[in-house]
């Protein structure tokens, strides 16, 4: 089931005038800093089927970069997120693309400053809820409304039950769990959704552990 | 864990229980909260609610100058003259129509179950309150039945408007609000499941074509039609009629339809009413620019 929760229905409370293509794309967005951490000083936004046929109109543009300076999908400083970006000397692209995707509301986010960059497609799949689909070339199934932990690891026998075994310590428990690869004994990814917020302590552990090369979290 | 309408009214009937107080206890256990916590929620949700109706009925304008004041006509309209279809469906529709022109003017709402459709469930709800007289409890409850048949519409179809058309959101809205407008009027939990097919029924089919891809031009309008079928369906079905085809039926109907439905119908502004010269006009005249591609 896609939608668990009521307020997936009923809400999210946000600015208007669409929750596929302003809340939704605002989570999308504001996944992206999520994961990258920080302010980045260039963003590029490639946008697919109805995202780039209406973007404009929905303020979807808007919404993107309001997430990606870490704004929530009910504050009122969305409205002006180009001009804010703008005033930061954030360089913003947008670009409107005719390739068919397997959702109408798809939009790949490239994100970067000096010290690294960051690459993310989101899909919106309808009031106001979003998934991410791909990180850095890693497929993945991440909807933005959970806190979740994602771990860049060596593709190694004990890498899962390293990370596992100190969530467990810590009786964090997990909702839902991914890994995925591009190549057998290269660089993996493990996402998992968990159910309260962990704490950087936990983090920095994780970061220790067996065959861990990389942690970011995903906040609620 | 209910998955579709008829395991949410063997729920309610077998316990002998409202359907909102299936929708809140289900969501007390799988997101391991108190009551307190998720009425708590819900009653904040109800606020934002309240409070863009109240700014649409003073009369707002969106950027575009394509929707807002509307509300306010019909507001001024009832007090002026009888209207023809009643006080309470008026009203409702005066209030639908508020929430979206707020919408639509980049104001704070709350998603029932998105933005585009977010009239229909608060718009009955504050013009039914005036005959039923419900206490702020009522109230609350009336959005978890709202949200327990959109919940069971959002996993087994849709309701994104880019996915499934209009009909997947305005439908829903409206087949929501008609299920919850029976609860509070008394009806009984499968009542609830009639009003909700009668509803989404006679939303079947309907694509979504926004002027110049804004959420304003057919989609105001639409929550105030929306709002209307679901107080005309609720009384049918507190009047006993029933649906001959089942709510989880219809609901599948509807996903069948969207996903037959041609991209230029949804959420694309290249096909319907998007496309007429008037749609087009007024789209060039928003941005300069058509955004038709060749």
């Amino acid at each position: 089931m896609k939608f668990k929760s009521v307020f997936d229905i009923i809400g999210p409370v946000m600015i208007g005038p669409s929750s596929s293509h302003t809340a939704g794309a605002a989570r999308i967005g504001r996944a992206a800093r999520n994961l990258f951490g920080r302010e980045p000083k260039w963003i590029n936004v490639h946008l697919y089927g109805s995202f780039a046929k209406t973007y404009k109109g929905h303020g979807t543009d808007v919404a993107i970069v309001g997430g990606l300076l870490d704004y929530d999908t009910f504050d009122t400083r969305i409205s002006s997120s180009l001009e804010t970006a703008k005033e930061k000397k954030i360089k913003v692209s947008f670009f409107e693309e005719d390739a068919h995707t397997d959702h109408p509301n798809t939009a790949r986010i490239k994100i970067g400053d000096d010290d690294g960059d960051l690459e993310l497609v989101g899909i919106s799949i309808g009031g106001g809820m979003a998934e991410i689909t791909e990180l850095n070339g890693f497929e993945l199934r991440l909807s933005g409304s959970h806190p979740a932990i994602l771990l860049i690891h060596n593709d190694r026998y004990g890498a899962i039950a390293s990370v596992t075994s100190i969530l467990a310590k810590h009786e964090i428990n997990i909702g839902h769990m991914e890994v995925s690869r591009k190549e057998q004994g290269k660089e993996a990814l493990m996402v998992i959704e968990v159910d309260q917020n962990v704490d950087d302590v936990v983090l920095k552990e994780l970061e220790r552990a067996d065959h861990i090369l990389q942690v970011a979290k995903i906040v609620d | 864990m209910f998955r579709n309408v008829a395991e949410l009214v063997e729920l309610a009937e077998s316990e002998g229980i409202q359907i909102s107080e299936v929708m809140i206890r289900q969501e007390m256990e799988v997101r391991e909260r108190t009551r307190e916590e998720v009425v708590g929620q819900m009653e904040r949700n109800l606020d934002v609610m309240e409070k863009a109706v109240e700014d649409g009925l003073k009369g707002v304008k969106s950027h575009s100058g394509l929707t807002g004041g509307d509300a306010v006509l019909i507001q001024k309209y009832m007090q002026e003259k009888e209207p023809l279809s009643g006080n309470l469906l008026m009203d409702a529709v005066s209030k639908a129509v508020a929430t979206n022109e707020v919408n639509a003017a980049m104001g704070t709402i709350c998603a029932t179950p998105t933005a585009g459709s977010a009239g229909c469930v608060p718009g009955t709800l504050f013009a039914v309150k005036n005959k039923l007289n419900p206490t702020r409890e009522q109230m609350v409850r009336y959005l978890f039945t709202s949200g327990a048949f959109g919940f069971v519409v959002a996993n087994n179809a849709s309701i994104s408007g880019a996915a499934g058309g209009c009909q997947a959101e305005v439908g829903s809205a409206a087949g929501m609000a008609a299920a919850a407008i029976v609860e509070m009027a008394g009806g009984t939990p499968s009542q609830s499941a009639e009003a909700m097919a009668i509803t989404l029924k006679n939303m079947l089919g309907l694509v979504c074509d926004p002027v110049a891809g804004l959420v304003e031009v057919p989609c105001v309008k639409r929550n105030a039609m929306g709002a209307s079928n679901a107080v005309v369906a609720a009384d049918m079905a507190l009047a006993g009629v029933t649906s001959r085809i089942p709510c989880d039926e219809v609901i599948d109907a509807m996903y069948k339809i969207g996903q037959t439905m041609p991209v230029a119908l949804r959420e694309t502004a290249q096909g319907g009413l998007a496309a007429t010269p008037t749609g087009r006009e007024l789209e060039a005249k928003v941005y300069g620019i058509s955004l038709k591609k060749e």
